[in-house]
């Protein structure tokens, strides 16, 4: 049998269709089961707060202990239609890796590239 | 929803504004509780709680009423609110290499975990200004930070970003300038003082 790591890809076009709860419960689920989601469009800033609170109300010492979370660092360059229309810097979420903290490490992350080292469940 | 600041802020002038609560946020481990007890202890000469170098020493907030920022001819009054360090995991054994015993160390993990959630909640309901401290020898790109100033941004809470620590060796505030250029960012002491007064010239301007 194959050892490894599930990655669960979810598109923008999924995401759209479903509501802030869903997602954050989509999230928790996989990750609770040892999966890696990488999310096409990430959350938004609400979102993310929320899968933050959600996510240390189900931390168990010895079961859970919590999910690594990584997107592309905003650049201060940031040249896209919203910036150029209003001169702030666009919240559009980008491409966003969660994973469970004990299977996942981020070992660097670039302006347009991250880095990331998986492990199998113990 | 983030029209009522404004109007808050219109009504609070015209009919007596009451005190801001501004929430000193920011990763374990920052600084918070030393920077928060610095600020009320210049001025009232009391502490808002312990410190320790082991992570998650702060896992309730705590509020003190009525702190009086003096900067030049200028007078604030508000309400500091010490908050638990924010991350999204927490692990027990992380607090055993510190010498704990696995019973305390899962007592102090699941302390931390409500603490998060609560800062968290403070920070969606209860909150007007937010001064995020950073640690000036720790990368400023980690994604709670991140996610953090991209919270207060989208509730469009003042904010400051508070570059601590820069009485060490290996300290490099200008990481977090270039992390948050849409920020105003000072850097600061908090343990040994240094750079208060501009810290306090800068809550002044932002928190009025």
């Amino acid at each position: 049998m194959i050892q490894g790591v599930q990655i669960d890809m979810l598109s923008a076009e999924r995401l759209s269709k479903m509501t802030s709860y869903e997602k954050i419960r989509l999230i928790l689920d996989d990750v609770r089961q040892g999966s890696v989601v990488v999310l096409e469009k990430g959350l938004t800033p609400e979102e993310q707060g929320k899968l933050l609170e959600t996510t240390m109300m189900e931390i168990n010492p010895g079961t859970f202990s919590g999910i690594e979370i990584e997107t592309y660092p905003s650049s201060g360059s940031d040249k896209g239609f919203i910036t150029k229309l209003f001169g702030k810097k666009s919240n559009v979420p980008r491409l966003m890796v969660i994973g469970p903290v004990d299977q996942l490490k981020m070992l660097s992350r670039e302006k347009d590239r991250l880095i990331a080292w998986a492990s199998a469940a113990q | 929803m983030v029209a009522f600041p404004r109007i808050r802020n219109f009504f609070g002038k015209l009919f007596g504004k009451k005190r801001s609560r501004v929430g000193i946020y920011g990763p374990p481990n920052a600084g918070k509780t030393t920077l928060a007890n610095r600020i009320v202890r210049d001025v009232t000469g009391e502490a808002v709680g312990p410190v320790s170098e082991i992570p998650h020493e702060t896992r309730r907030a705590r509020r003190k009423e009525g702190v009086e920022i003096n900067s030049g001819s200028t007078k604030l009054l508000i309400d500091i609110v010490d908050t638990p360090g924010v991350t999204t995991k927490i692990d027990y054994h992380e607090f055993m290499e510190y010498g704990m015993e696995q019973d305390e160390a899962i007592a102090r993990a699941r302390e931390a975990t409500e603490g998060v959630a609560e800062a968290m909640h403070w920070l969606r309901e209860d909150i007007d200004g937010v001064i995020y401290v950073l640690d000036s020898t720790q990368d400023p790109f980690m994604h709670v930070n991140i996610m953090m100033v991209g919270i207060i941004e989208a509730r469009k809470l003042p904010v400051i970003i508070v570059a601590n620590k820069i009485d060490l060796p290996d300290a490099a505030p200008q990481r977090i300038k270039s992390a948050f250029p849409q920020h105003p960012v000072v850097e600061i002491s908090g343990l040994e003082g240094h750079n208060m007064d501009e810290l306090y010239a800068k809550i002044s301007e932002v928190f009025r």
